[in-house]
């Protein structure tokens, strides 16, 4: 049967036919829906992990009791994974394991744009990089194989346009016979102290030199000659763009990228004229080519930055480009906190108190943009709380006080805990917002510990995050109602004047919740228009609901004015405007 | 070999229901027997961003994204996000664009204006440009929330997919109780 798949819907069902059991993450853009289409089948046991690093452990927990398991993580998960991956390799696997690393070059939706193959040179496993979702279907149900076969952990790498780019697949059966999990000792394998981890250690490397070896009959490495005049290396969605852009070029099409088919590249190298690497990001292949003792030219015709585009492949081989329309910069249109976001009086606090925010990553991330302008920093997840202790190490009295870290929930559970714990251990004087809206928004409203829901949607635990603070030693912990802007600026302002640590806590949720009975949508607010003098206090905020009419007579004046399709009812412009103009419909 | 390729641009809005477009419009390809591949960026364009949807199909797709100005047809949700894209799009191509302006922050906030004339000036670079009032005929069709489905019948037109396979398409992609509707307001679209 044919059905069109995004990236991700074909690789959750790759692991689906692959047999595995068991598949766990924590959700990053562009690697979220992975984990959403494992859920369709009953078969696989699906969770989202407080954290990459639990996520890929949970993984490895599975394999080494027998079943296939499956991670998924965006490039920067990978940095959280890195502890157990490096070891991982030396253990090997029992159930085959396959860990995504969803790379985004351009960085639509992240904060850089490292390249995960160097993760797979340096934790010395194998990696097969897809290009389009037909063969991301193929490579995971291959990729559980290798697994098995080399004993190793095998990397998949994908990349936005992989991810979320849809094509025509042909799906398959679920493997049958594939031996049941059953616990297994085996301390000589996966008891990785000294003794063991040095048996280990060559095994790996052996294992790399047998696949190299391998690679070059594996149908995962393709040879296509055509015009011998170029000849061109690729892989994933690279190997697109160069036959879309230079069809006529002969290619190698790569679908392992670690170890590399050294054979395979030699032959090929000899029946080209010239021979090309087009590779995003970092010059992976390029190097090791180069290493052989092959002249080849890469990154001095493919920028190091950003990702590739038919566009940008025909600039770099001095290709015509067809004429397009010249059009006039217009007013963007960034993302923005959605109309009755709870973050929004947060942040509008913060800009007034003139805080130096150390910021983190989520929805909330959109709080550094004006009219709000009230972040600082933004690094990586849970960096805002360790960062927020270091800054008031080094600044002085009374600037100490203006030092607030603001995380969210999901953030705060995945690695912002560690820095809580170092913060009161310290003594840090800082204080902490934890925006806890009930979700994990950014990714498109993910469940957490926090939620009381699982992936499968089974009822959860919910972890209580004042008392969790409170276990830590936090001493002053408030929890303040965010869409009350007086005290949601009087109780930081409080906490903030403290020479000790404390934790602000606001419990509003997140408007896009569907699941019932968590967000209430109020009565829809308007402005009077005689009563509004046209001051834009209420534009600070802001809020897409609110728009700025112009009186249209050339003047600078003109009446706020409340899109009644898109208020919520969050009352927080009604409490900014002094004239009274602003209030509830009902 | 890609001179067969038709390609497609849908833009528009976050939150105005490109993505099901694209899905239907790529399935109903994929039912005439084309390959079909279609890509777009989610993520932080879910927060009301600017959202580009390409959908490429023919006898054998390679890039999933429309390469820069070799876009066939661009199909606008809103009016400034259609003049945004226009660069995508090859001398001569076809515009399909919603009448409906949505302001950016920068315009709601009072800062920027938004751009006047819009539709005379795209109308003045392509004359294959229909400006449609998406609402008002959903509206005529029985639900407002079918406007995306009549201009999807407008471009279908100007597709080379029989009819039946977009029937298809929309009995698959559209909620069960809404495809009557959508099948009616994506007739009134490729009948104008």
């Amino acid at each position: 049967m044919k059905e069109i798949l995004s990236g991700n819907e074909a690789i959750a069902r790759g692991a689906y036919e692959a047999g595995c059991l068991v598949a766990c993450a924590y959700p990053g853009t562009p690697s979220t829906e992975i984990l959403e289409n494992t859920l369709k089948y009953k078969e696989i046991n699906s969770s989202w992990a407080p954290n990459e690093k639990v996520a890929l452990e949970v993984a490895i927990g599975a394999s080494f009791g027998g079943g296939r398991a499956l991670c998924t993580m965006k490039h920067v998960g990978v940095n959280v994974a890195a502890d157990p991956l490096f070891t991982l390799s030396y253990t090997g696997v029992r159930g085959g394991l396959v860990l995504v690393a969803a790379d985004d070059p351009e960085m639509h939706s992240s904060q850089n744009e490292q390249d995960s193959r160097n993760y797979a040179k340096s934790a010395k496993l194998p990696m097969l990089e897809p290009s389009d979702s037909r063969e991301c279907r193929e490579f995971t149900r291959l990729a559980f194989e290798l697994s098995e076969q080399y004993d190793t952990p095998v990397m998949l790498r994908s990349s936005t346009r992989i991810s979320h780019g849809k094509s025509v697949v042909e799906l398959g059966e679920r493997v049958t016979g594939l031996p049941a999990p059953k616990l297994e000792k085996n301390p000589a394998k996966l008891v990785m102290l000294p003794g063991n981890a040095r048996v280990r250690h060559p095994l790996v490397e052996q294992s790399l030199v047998d696949l190299s070896k391998a690679a070059a009959t594996l149908s995962l490495n393709r040879m296509e000659l055509r015009d011998s005049k170029i000849g061109i290396i690729s892989a994933g969605i690279c190997y697109q763009y160069v036959r879309e852009v230079l069809p006529q070029a002969s290619t190698l099409k790569l679908g392992l990228v670690h170890p590399l088919p050294h054979d395979l590249i030699r032959e090929f190298a000899a029946q080209v004229e010239t021979l090309y690497v087009i590779e995003e990001l970092d010059p992976f292949i390029e190097e090791q080519v180069k290493a052989m003792g092959i002249a080849v030219i890469g990154k001095q015709i493919i920028s190091l930055c950003g990702e590739l585009t038919p566009g940008r492949l025909r600039t770099a081989f001095g290709l015509p480009q067809p004429t397009v329309i010249e059009m006039e910069k217009m007013p963007g249109r960034p993302p923005n906190m959605c109309p009755g976001c709870p973050h929004r009086g947060v942040f509008f606090a913060l800009n007034q108190l003139k805080a130096y925010v150390t910021g983190d990553i989520g929805c909330y991330t959109l709080g550094f943009m004006p009219p709000l302008s009230a972040m600082d920093t933004c690094v990586c997840m849970g960096a805002s709380i360790g960062m927020a202790t270091g800054v008031a190490k080094v600044v002085s009295g009374e600037e100490k006080k203006k030092v607030v870290a603001v995380i969210g929930d999901s953030t705060f559970l995945h690695t912002g805990i560690n820095g809580l714990m170092d913060m009161v251990y310290n003594n840090s004087p800082a204080t902490v917002i934890i925006l806890d809206n009930s979700i994990t928004a950014m990714t498109g409203r993910q469940d957490n510990p926090a939620t009381g829901y699982t992936l499968m949607d089974d009822p959860a635990h919910a972890v209580n995050i004042p008392l969790l603070c409170k276990a830590l030693g936090v001493k002053h912990i408030r929890i303040v109602n965010p869409l009350d802007l007086e005290e949601t600026k009087r109780v930081i302002a409080e906490e903030m004047e403290r020479s000790e640590t404390s934790v602000v806590i606001t419990d509003k949720p997140c408007v896009l919740i569907k699941r019932e009975d968590v967000f209430q949508k109020g009565p829809v607010y308007a402005v009077e228009t005689e009563a509004c003098t046209g001051c834009r206090a209420c534009l600070k905020i802001g809020c897409p609901a609110i728009e700025w009419r112009p009186a249209g007579d050339g003047s600078k004046k003109g009446k706020a004015f409340i899109d009644p399709l898109l208020c919520t009812g969050c009352d927080v412009c009604r409490q900014l405007c002094k004239f009274n103009a602003i209030g509830s419909t009902k | 070999m890609s001179h067969d390729i038709k390609n497609i641009l849908l833009v528009g809005v976050g939150g105005q229901g490109i993505l099901l477009a694209s899905e239907i419009l790529s399935e109903a390809a994929m039912l005439a027997g084309f390959d079909v591949k279609k890509s777009e960026i989610h993520g932080m364009s879910q927060r009301g961003g600017s959202v580009v949807s390409h959908v490429r199909y023919g006898t054998e797709v390679f890039s999933p994204i429309v390469p820069e100005g070799e876009g066939d047809i661009l199909f606008g949700f809103e009016l400034m996000e259609t003049a945004r894209s226009l660069p995508l799009l090859k001398p001569g191509g076809t515009v399909v664009a919603n009448d409906l302006q949505i302001s950016p922050p920068s315009v709601l906030m009072g800062q920027e204006t938004y751009p006047a004339g819009l539709a005379n000036r795209i109308k003045g670079q392509f004359a294959d440009f229909l400006s449609v009032d998406g609402q008002h005929l959903a509206a005529e069709a029985g639900n407002v929330k079918a406007a995306n489905t009549v201009l999807l019948g407008v471009v279908s037109r100007r597709l080379n997919i029989p009819e039946e396979f977009w029937m298809k398409a929309l009995e698959k992609m559209v909620p069960r109780k809404a495809v009557d509707v959508n099948k009616k307001a994506f007739l009134m679209g490729r009948e104008l």
